[in-house]
């Protein structure tokens, strides 16, 4: 047996100071994936520090419309919230298409966020993983590739962030509220999670030690009008082959005047196609629009064998996604 | 035990066959009574707990171990022992090389058995098998099925089939055929994974090994196990009175039962417990080999087929053959005067493939059911009329006459009840909405098979009541269910006066749950032993009296050809722009002679029809073939069907029975509801988008535009 201290936080100052401290320190939210890693040996902290039961589970209405969302909202709590749902459907929609409902009931909203890839290499000790055993190599390249990235891989990783949360925070523009030794800082969600470069084991900008303590939600055109779309390889509980968090905004004579698009299972990080945004701001929204402005996004992409239905599929379902938007469906 | 072998006289008159009796077993399952392999409350003689057992496996696919250094394993709290090849146990037979482990230090594929350690708790025999250093010595290896790998014809297939037939001259038939058909068609690695892993809890006395397992035959594994122990077969026991599914993974003795034996016999008189891991059961436990059929069809303009052939290529393992027989159903499915099927092996450095539910029907039946799509449509004929125009009078294999083939009524009755009659021809021509839409159709087909030897024993008891033994096994299924209403008809009682004691190899010879064979051939035994009671003691005998008699085969099997046979039928709606495919309605009809309780036989033919779905949307092991390993072995990357993959979903049966077969007038449907079903899948995705996919599973990017 394999033998670690478990603190249970009374505060989240402390609880920051003593993983800060220690380098083989963890926060443990609801578990939902550090559980799993403790078993599968993946990773091996000598303590957990229990952030769950601090008290940021509440969601609150700030004075210029936004949202703050504790860190310890639930899923389940935070995709059934009537104000999430009015005005940032995305997130709303976004959570209910992952996981079960058994998870979504225990896992937090920080904890979706720091969740990490599910990449079979990755899980499983017995093979190399730059990400889990830096310098040990990628297992992926090469390997099992059917959930591998297409945008911003690098060669030492080549896997995505399985989190559909983060994609459509990533498309309402959320910030992360972080809270540090030095106190607190506010991290735009294009900055929270990064790309794998030559540091695939960091997942995220954060250090060790910092804690999320909530998610903002600016109140925004695109945000109001917004939705989720997830392909998958079963109808429910399974990661995204691709994904597309978007908010539209039309100016009165129909054209775009604001849009967000991000995309999931493309990449290391919620990907935001900003040049697809660029492409189709002023424009009409039609399937022939945004397929080309998804392209545009798309050059850059590189995939093979395993990934190249990548690039289709998310094309599509971007075209799909916004048009649907356009037209005022509400799925 | 020797007893007379008595063949029985059909059931004349039944009141409880055919009624929904409740599972005898249901309250404990779901109240969680019911006893587990490794929950049983085994102590050792003088009161001693349980050790828990847990597998160090290879991380090379072909080699050595050259050295298994268990120190840090050792000085671990609670681990109190490592077993590896140098300290095992020795066995008497090595022969069977997938169970004979630790015996010497081959490593002959990715995952195999190369230590146990034995600890105090589960957690620290974990901990104590991550700690075990086990120097590996690499050889070369091949563990990817190739359209090049090398291949073999093996001496006989799955079932004791032949391995290859030929009548006529199939191939100048197919060269003057004007309408043909002549592709490949693939599945993947499939996994059993049934919802409780292999488990068990050994006992070693010094004299009789106790083994508490989760199996589908206490004989059969007491069988295989004694004598390579070096055992009597008196001196194991095997017991597995509930067993949390199978699928055929645990029909036959794997690698882990014989290590928990092994294990307890280091520490006599101390009860060891293992459950393999999620993880392990992907190498461990067997699996459905990769299939690739090549099937070629010649028929008239009118659809009549004149020439067949399927060539199967599968995959076996170089530590033991198994060759699945993925051609056998081509042989009794259509008339055709010019017919041939083979089938060659891959031997790799890859585990031992085994059973898996249905073994040849689903995967062979996959591909010609999918080929005879193609074939309708390239004559341009309704695919169910297609099938109906190539009803063979006689089996097609043997010349024997028909037992009962009703195919062409299930399709009938399927296609009046799916609405058949509506569908559009042409492929590509619904959409609703995001999705195209289609329908497809298949036939499905699963020989009766009767397996001898079984033995029955009826004991009067006070009051009216029975005691009826056998070492039968419910894995699931309703056996346990089944068996007491057969006893209560072939007795003249109620079942509530049954006491049926099944599922313990001290019991009367109960042969394996598996090729849909235990009801047919364990109610054959307890109807042959319940008709030899009467004879020997009337219909009003003393308390104590019993008969125990062995079945003689009742089954016409030399003079018909016995078979079951089905039609699936299937809606599928593929997404218009991301090829994600969901079924929204799925129906089988079958005829599987009388039913005895369609409760638990509604039960099987869903579950069939689930894991048909679930194969033809999402199973597919992925074999690493840089190391041999399954990458894919958890159920978060081994998708099976979730629920939200099952909507609208229901099986039927003729009104039946079936006295060739049985005197009960049943025959096996634990597996017909798998077969075809993947077939009606993809025929349905086929009609629905005109893109043809003949590689299992059916995923989006198949359908992709």
């Amino acid at each position: 047996m394999k033998e670690l201290t478990y603190h249970r936080a009374d505060d989240a100052a402390s609880a920051v100071a003593l993983v800060a401290g220690d380098p083989d320190a963890r926060f443990l939210g609801g578990g939902t994936n550090l559980v799993d890693h403790l078993k599968l040996g993946v990773t091996s902290p000598t303590t957990l520090v229990d952030v769950s039961r601090l008290p940021l589970d509440e969601v609150t209405e700030l004075p210029d419309g936004g949202l703050r969302i504790g860190t310890n909202v639930r899923n389940s709590d935070l995709a059934a919230h009537r104000a999430v749902r009015r005005g940032w459907p995305v997130v709303a929609r976004a959570l209910l298409a992952g996981a079960s409902g058994q998870i979504r009931n225990q896992a937090t909203t920080g904890g979706n966020l720091l969740q990490r890839t599910r990449c079979v290499y990755f899980q499983d000790v017995t093979t190399p993983c730059n990400k889990r055993d830096p310098g040990t190599g990628c297992s992926a390249i090469g390997g099992y590739g059917r959930y591998n990235a297409v945008l911003g891989a690098s060669e030492a990783c080549v896997t995505t962030h399985p989190s559909d949360l983060a994609v459509a925070l990533a498309a309402v523009d959320a910030t992360v509220v972080v809270l540090g030794q030095d106190g607190e800082r506010r991290v735009p969600m294009s900055d929270f999670h990064r790309l794998p470069g030559d540091r695939p084991e960091q997942d995220t900008t954060l250090a060790h030690g910092e804690l999320v303590t909530a998610v903002e939600l600016p109140a925004t055109g695109t945000a109001r009008r917004s939705t989720y779309r997830k392909a998958r390889d079963r109808a429910s509980y399974a990661f995204a082959l691709v994904s597309v968090a978007a908010g539209l905004e039309l100016d009165d004579d129909g054209r775009v005047r604001d849009v967000r698009i991000a995309w999931g299972g493309v990449a290391h990080k919620p990907w935001r196609a900003e040049v697809a945004e660029a492409e189709l701001r002023g424009r009409f929204v039609s399937e022939e629009s945004v397929r080309a402005a998804a392209e545009a996004e798309l050059a850059a992409a590189v995939t093979d064998e395993q990934t190249a239905y990548k690039v289709p599929m998310v094309r599509n379902l971007t075209a799909l996604t916004l048009t649907g938007l356009a037209e005022g469906a509400t799925r | 035990m020797t007893a007379d072998q008595v063949t029985p006289e059909p059931l004349r008159s039944t009141s409880s066959i055919g009624t929904s009796l409740l599972r005898r077993d249901g309250v404990e399952k779901v109240t969680g009574d019911a006893t587990y392999a490794v929950e049983h409350p085994v102590t050792g003689p003088a009161g001693e707990p349980p050790l828990h057992a847990w597998l160090v496996t290879s991380t090379v696919a072909r080699g050595r171990v050259v050295a298994v250094d268990a120190t840090a394993a050792l000085a671990h709290a609670g681990v109190v022992s490592v077993v590896d090849h140098t300290s095992a146990p020795r066995l008497a037979d090595t022969s069977d090389r997938e169970l004979a482990i630790l015996q010497d230090d081959a490593i002959a594929f990715r995952g195999q058995i190369v230590a146990i350690v034995l600890a105090e708790t589960s957690e620290s025999a974990r901990e104590g098998a991550a700690l075990v250093h086990v120097e590996q010595e690499a050889e070369p290896h091949a563990a990817a099925f190739q359209e090049d790998s090398p291949t073999y014809a093996p001496e006989s297939v799955n079932g004791g089939s032949e391995t290859d037939t030929l009548d006529g001259d199939p191939d100048e038939a197919l060269a003057r055929a004007l309408v043909t058909v002549d592709a490949t068609y693939t599945t993947p690695h499939e996994h059993n994974n049934p919802m409780e892993p292999h488990a068990a809890t050994a006992l070693w006395d010094g004299e009789r090994l106790t083994l508490h397992d989760s199996t589908q035959g206490p004989r059969p594994v007491r069988g295989t196990l004694a004598p390579m122990l070096g055992l009597a077969e008196e001196q194991v026991r095997v017991l597995a009175p509930y067993v949390g599914g199978g699928f055929g993974s645990k029909g036959l003795p794997h690698a882990p039962e014989m290590a928990v034996a092994l294990a307890a016999m280091t520490v006599p008189g101390q009860p060891v417990r293992l459950a393999v891991t999620r993880q392990q059961m992907f190498a461990l436990t067997g699996y459905r080999t990769p299939t690739r059929s090549h099937v070629r069809l010649g028929a008239h303009p009118d659809g009549r087929l004149e020439a067949l052939r399927h060539d199967a290529v599968t995959q076996s393992s170089r530590v033991k053959e198994f060759a699945e027989q993925a051609a056998v159903p081509a042989r009794v499915m259509y008339a055709a005067p010019h017919r041939a099927t083979t089938h060659r092996v891959a031997e790799l450095d890859v585990p031992v493939p085994s059973w898996m539910r249905a073994p040849g029907e689903m995967p062979g039946m996959y591909a010609q059911e999918v080929a005879v799509d193609e074939l309708a449509l390239h004559a341009g004929l309704d695919p169910v009329a297609l099938r109906v125009r190539n009803e063979p009078d006689v089996d097609p294999d043997t010349g024997n006459p028909w037992g009962n083939r009703r195919l062409v009524e299930c399709l009938r009755r399927g296609a009046e009840r799916f609405g058949w009659a509506d569908r559009p021809t042409g492929a590509r021509a619904t959409v609703d909405g995001e999705w195209w839409v289609g329908t497809g159709v298949a036939a499905s087909t699963y020989p009766m098979l009767w397996m001898p030897g079984n033995i029955a024993r009826v004991r009067s008891l006070d009051g009216g009541r029975y005691a009826v033994a056998i070492a039968a096994t419910d894995i699931g299924t309703g056996a346990r269910t089944v068996l007491t209403q057969i006893a209560a008809d072939a007795l003249g009682c109620p079942p509530e006066a049954i006491d049926l004691d099944m599922a313990d190899s001290d019991l009367p010879f109960g042969s394996v749950a598996g090729g849909s064979s235990g009801t047919t051939s364990w109610g054959t035994a307890i109807v042959a032993a319940a008709q030899q009671f009467r004879a020997d003691h009337g219909e009003h005998p003393d308390p104590g009296v019993e008969t125990t008699a062995a079945s003689g085969q009742y089954a016409d099997m030399d003079g018909h050809a016995l078979h079951s046979f089905g039609a699936v039928f299937c809606e599928a709606r593929v997404h218009r722009y991301t090829g994600e495919v969901r079924v929204p309605r799925l129906l089988g009809v079958y005829s599987v002679g009388r039913v005895v309780n369609p409760r638990t036989a509604r039960s099987q033919l869903l579950g069939g029809l689930v894991m048909g779905l679930s194969a033809a949307l999402h199973e597919e092991g992925w074999r690493d073939p840089r190391t041999g390993h399954t990458v894919t072995q958890d159920l978060a990357t081994y998708h099976v069907a979730a629920h939200a993959d099952v909507r609208d979903i229901d099986a039927e049966w003729l009104d039946d029975i079936d006295e060739l077969s049985t005197p009960m007038g049943s025959r096996g449907i634990g597996e017909i509801g798998i077969v075809g079903t993947a077939a009606a899948v993809a025929n349905a995705t086929y009609h629905a988008t005109g893109v043809r996919v003949r590689d299992l599973p059916l995923t989006a990017d198949h359908f992709l535009e």
